[in-house]
Order: C-alpha cells, then structure tokens, then sequence
C-alpha cells in the first residue's frame, strides 16, 4: 500500500447559488484555493475525479461542461462518478495506490435548489415498485426514525438533542447554512413536518461544491508537516428496498467500520443528513462516548447534494492538519436512509489499515 | 435586475421497461387484484418480491399469495405533498407488514391526519378500479373495515400455487417528469440579455484571448474565468454543417434544411445555427454568412431572436481562417 494523505481542501455552502447548474463559476475560486494551499498548478495534479449527478442539473453529461473550471489544454487524466465526493475520492486513492499517479483532485457539486430535492432523488428508487410513488427522502427519513422511536432505541427528546448539538456547533462554521442552537425544549415546541421529523431534523436543501486534495508519500510531505493520511477506507451497501432491511440498523455502516482499525480515533465527521441517522451510526460504529461528533455541525447545517460526504472528509483532515486530532474518522452516506455507507479513517501518522481494503 | 436569468424548465420521459419474470409476477398479480410475495430461503416473505435470494444469488422462483390486510410497521406524515405522490393533499406513507408476509411493504396510507395513524393498526389495499399492472394499481391502504387491531382475524399466507394467467404482465410504462428553476451563468445571462438588444455578445480569457460565444465561465483550455466581454460581428464564416433531411418530432422546418458551426468574426468558437435563404446544396465550408434577425417586436431574451444565418455573398473565406475550428 502507498501512503496516501489528504492535503488540500475547499467548500462553499449556501441555500441558493445564483448561478448555472454546471457550477463552473463556484469550482473555479474552489480550485483556486486548493493551488493556494498546496502550491501546485493544475499540470501538479495527475489525476481528477468528480461527483455530480445529471438529475440535480436536469440536463444530460452536466459534468462535462463542469471540467471548463479544471483548464485541459494540456488534456487531463479525469473521470467521474454518479456519487458523493467520497466515493469520488475514493476512485482517486485507487488510482494512486495503482502507482500511475501521485496527486489527485477530487471535486463535486451540485444545484439541489434547481429542482425540488427530496422530491428529485426519488429516482435514486428502485424504478418499478417504488419511484411510481414518489416516496421523497424526508418521508423514507420520517419511516425510518418513527421504526427506531417505536423500538424504543431512541426518541424526539434525543434526536432534538443531536440537532441542538449540530446548530451550536455551526455557530463557528462560516460555511454552514443553517446555524444558532437555542434549547431542546425550544426545539420540541417547534411543529411537526414530517411526523415524527421537525424541519431541524432534516438538512437543508444545499447548494455548493467542494474539492479534496490528495498526496502520495514525500508529495504529500512537501505540502504539509502534518498531511492527514488516509489510514483506511471501506464502504458496503444495504438492500435498496425499504421493507428488507431493519431499518433501525445500518449494516453496510457496521460493516464498513468493522473493517478498519477505529482504535484511537477522537474526532468523527458523521454524514447524517436526519438527526436520528447520527444515532443510528453512532451504534454501528461503535464510537466511544468520548469521541467529538461533527464539530464542522455536520450535515444538519449543511448539505450540498455530492459534496457532503466529502466535506466530512476534508472537515477531518482539517483537524488533523492543526493538530487538534490524532485520529479522525470520516463517513458519507448515500441512497435512501443510509443504505450506502463509505468510512474511512485519517490520521497523523501513515501506516495503513489493510483490512480496510479486502 | 438579478445577476443571472432563469426560466422554468421540465424534463419529461416516459420510460419502458421490461419486468422480467419476478417483477413480472408481482404486477400480474396487482393487475388481477392479488398480491404476490416472494419466498427467500431464509424463510422470508417479501413483497414486492425480490428478483434474487439475497443468501443464495439464485432468482427467485418461490411464490406465494398474502393478504390485502396488514399492520402499520412504520409510517410517516406527508404535510407538503409533492407532483406525482398518490395524493396530493395531505397524506401518510407507511411501512405495511401484509398478513402472510414476514417483510413491511411501502405505500400510501388515506387517512385524514397523523391522529388517525398508529404503529400497528391494521389496514387494507384500495384497489384501483381501472388496473393496468403497475404498483399504482394499488391506489392506497386505508384503515380495515373491522380494524380493531386483533391479530386474530390474521389469515396465514396462502402457500403454495398464485393463479397462472394467459397474459402476464411483461413491460410497464413509467412516466418521468422533473421540474427545475433552470439559471444561465452570469456570462451566459450577459449573452441573452445582449440577445435582447440585438447584440451578439462573447467572453475573451485573459490568459489565452480566446473569445467564446455563447460565453463560459471559465476558459475550458486553461481554467481562466473569462472576464472581459466582448461584441462580436454579425458575419461569420460556415465551418462544418449538415443537411437534415430526416422528419423528427418538433421540427419546425420542412426538410432538407442546413444546420451549420458559424464561426463569428472575432469569435475562437463556432455556434451552431440555421442556414436559411440558399439551397441547401449550395451551403458549403468557407461560406460567408451574416446574421437574420426576428422583427424587434419578437425579441426576447433567447438565441431564437436570430432567425438565422444567410449568405453574404462574399467570396469563401480561406481555409486557414477556420481550419483549427473544426
Ligand atoms: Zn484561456
């Protein structure tokens, strides 16, 4: 395995980006950021990826027309998924540990106010038995956190709890939509929208884009005295369908974590886009009760459709970077109430976890 | 004045697709009015049945028939519907435990308020009158005529063989329509506002000096955003063109017709418009050609304001003009 680490990392968030779908305009300054941090030019970087999905932009190939912000004349090594960042990053780290490159910028964006969101990844559905009926994403949420709440595994009071939590923690954030915690009573009081989901129990519709840059070996130390290495990576998928899965359980989360070594870790960035997913992650992860969830306020004060999971990355990698973590994990999350679940573990010292990589 | 223009936009599709022979049976079933499930050997009952074992890989051949009564597992309150939902007030969408099966089942439950759902009440299929085999033949479960919540009334899953029938359900139609607020760029709403005073405006890099039309963001070759606009002649040389001679739906011009890259004057990139005014036989690359605008009065702010291109009857312009724009 070669030594790879996060070194470079931008995001914009906002509610609204006034500006065309192909977001060219938003990953230009973007870009520009990650050549300020690392010092290097587009001709540094051997490998390109992104994450976009043509149903937010509502045109066809819109990563196509995204690639103007990259400059490709000399032409570049690029390629795309119909995923979150992460998994973008994810095919980038591949493609160092196969030696042919030993940088990568990973980026991704997306318009979710284009269209109406919860309603637009309906077609992330199985397309026979349930697009037809246009289950949104709140509502499979709302399915999902009323099965753990009729458990008993969890209820409002705690799930109020990770939202107060989330939007205090945001106050710091600059680039968060949505933050100012006030009280859980305060909280409870407010009114129901997708029983038993209050609307701070759901991220909010985001625009945006981020990028991630990515360093094998000494490139990474040149950049970086402390570069956030990417110790190990895992992810797993869970039936699609909402009725074959326990839906109180992640078992693609559970099992992607138990294929790395979560010893250590003192940060964790959770993409948990409804409050009641970060409790469900917080059990399969098995995370110690003292390790700090989402200081970033997480996906509930923000959530750019193909960016987030990502960000959890490049939010860790930060803490890493300034020395306020050792160990840090990061997760993203995909699909309707975590059937996709990708970790990975970042840290200050190299060395991977090769069980991450069976 | 916003920084960008936008329209509203849908995008429509309706998709075919085959169901193959589990699907298949399911939809059958919801056609005839029964409810298939699919047997795993881990001793579920799932409906929708699913195509594969998820222990064994093998498509699933084991099929059984279960109630149109169940029990609530999960539910949901709609408060803001959205187009294509079962209904489009107010509404829950539930998880279903069917009796006989061992899985829930996703659907719209019609009662009028969350007060009138409860994790485990019983309710039943409302079929749709007019069935076509699709899970829409299913207009909604609504609470059971005896729904007193005992178990009792469960009837087992009736094993063994589901009514074979001569004409089984094997594609099924799904419409697709997704409605966006579409927004240009800021050079691109530049571009259709200048289109709105009859001007043909472009974006220069400031790195390369390529001048783009329509303009970009940012220049694809170097990755500059390209900040300095341009106005660009009306005249332009025909690169590389087309004749459509084939009828399609929408066309708004009876074939042949020519479809051509018109490399502005000034511009480093061709634009692709119409060549009306000459016979389609005698477009040709080099051919110099100047813009036809609408009457004024039909202006808005879109690329249609240019009716289209015709000759200018100047000489062809050489080769080299627009050899590397091909
Ligand atoms: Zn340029």
């Amino acid at each position: 395995m070669r030594d790879v680490a996060v070194v470079g990392f931008a995001q914009r968030q906002m509610q609204d980006f006034d500006g065309s779908p192909t977001c060219v305009e938003l990953l230009v300054p973007v870009f520009k950021e990650c050549y300020e941090q690392t010092g290097w030019t587009r001709r540094d970087i051997g490998f390109w990826c992104s994450g976009s999905s043509d149903y937010l932009a509502g045109r066809s190939f819109s990563f196509v027309q995204a690639v103007d912000a990259i400059g490709v004349i000399p032409p570049v090594n690029e390629s795309h998924v119909e995923m979150d960042l992460a998994w973008a990053m994810y095919e980038a780290w591949l493609k160092i540990q196969t030696g042919e490159v030993d940088t990568a910028l990973v980026y991704a964006f997306g318009k979710s106010s284009a269209g109406v969101l919860r309603r637009t990844l309906g077609l992330q559905l199985d397309p026979y038995t349930m697009t037809p009926l246009w289950p949104d994403t709140v509502s499979l949420a709302g399915l999902q956190a009323r099965a753990g709440i009729d458990a008993g595994l969890w209820d409002e009071q705690a799930m109020a709890e990770v939202a107060l939590r989330s939007l205090t923690d945001a106050e710091k954030n600059e680039h968060a939509v949505r933050r100012g915690g006030s009280s859980v009573p305060e909280l409870l009081a407010r009114p129901l929208y997708a029983d038993p989901l209050r609307k701070h129990d759901c991220a909010p519709v985001t625009d945006g884009a981020a990028a991630i840059v990515l360093a094998a070996g000494d490139r990474a130390r040149e950049v970086r005295d402390r570069p956030a290495w990417l110790s190990g990576i895992s992810h797993h998928i869970d039936p699609m369908s909402m009725g074959t899965r326990d839906l109180t359980r992640s078992p693609s989360a559970a099992r992607s974590a138990a294929a790395l070594d979560l010893t250590g870790v003192d940060v964790a960035e959770l993409h948990a886009p409804f409050s009641h997913q970060e409790l469900v992650l917080h059990r399969e992860l098995a995370l110690a009760d003292d390790v700090r969830i989402n200081p970033s306020g997480g996906a509930l004060t923000g959530n750019p459709m193909f960016s987030a999971g990502g960000i959890r990355v490049g939010e860790a990698a930060r803490r890493i970077w300034a020395g306020e973590s050792d160990k840090a994990l990061a997760h993203a999350t995909s699909g309707p109430a975590l059937q996709q679940n990708l970790v990975c573990t970042l840290g200050a010292a190299t060395g991977s976890t090769t069980g991450g990589h069976r | 004045m916003p920084r960008t223009l936008s329209a509203p936009v849908t995008v429509a599709f309706d998709y075919t697709r085959s169901t193959g022979p589990v699907l298949g049976r399911f939809f059958t079933g919801l056609r005839d009015g029964v409810l298939v499930a699919g047997r795993t050997t881990d001793g579920e009952v799932v409906v929708p049945p699913p195509e594969y074992d998820p222990v064994t890989h093998e498509p699933t051949t084991e099929f059984v028939e279960v109630s149109p009564v169940g029990s609530v597992t999960s539910w949901t309150w709609v408060s803001e519907p959205v187009a294509g939902q079962p209904f489009d007030r107010p509404f829950a969408f539930a998880l279903v435990l069917l009796d006989g099966a061992t899985r829930p089942f996703l659907h719209a439950l019609d009662v009028a308020s969350p007060a009138e759902v409860t994790t485990g009440m019983r309710v039943q299929v409302r079929w749709r009158a007019e069935r076509t085999g699709s899970i829409t033949d299913i207009e909604a479960f609504e609470p059971a005529a005896d729904g007193d919540g005992d178990g009792d009334e469960r009837a087992d899953g009736v094993p063994g063989t589901p009514r074979t029938t001569l004409d089984p359900v094997t594609r099924i139609v799904t419409p697709v329509a997704l409605d966006y607020t579409y927004a240009a760029s800021p050079e691109e709403s530049a571009f259709y506002r200048g289109l709105a005073e009859g001007r043909i405006l472009g974006q220069r890099c400031p790195t390369c000096a390529k001048v783009y039309v329509p303009p970009r963001s940012a220049c694809p070759a170097d990755g500059t955003p390209t900040t300095d606009e341009v106005e660009l002649a009306q005249t332009g040389t025909v690169t590389t063109f087309c004749i459509v001679n084939v009828p399609f739906l929408g066309q708004r011009i009876k074939p042949p017709y020519v479809s051509a890259y018109v490399l502005l004057d000034g511009a480093d990139i061709a634009f692709l418009h119409l060549i009306l005014e000459v016979p389609a036989e005698e477009v040709r690359m080099g051919m110099r050609v100047e813009a036809v605008w609408k009457p004024r009065e039909e202006w808005g702010t879109t690329i249609e304001n240019i009716s289209h291109f015709k000759p200018t009857g100047e000489p062809d312009a050489a080769y080299d003009t627009y050899s590397q724009h091909l």
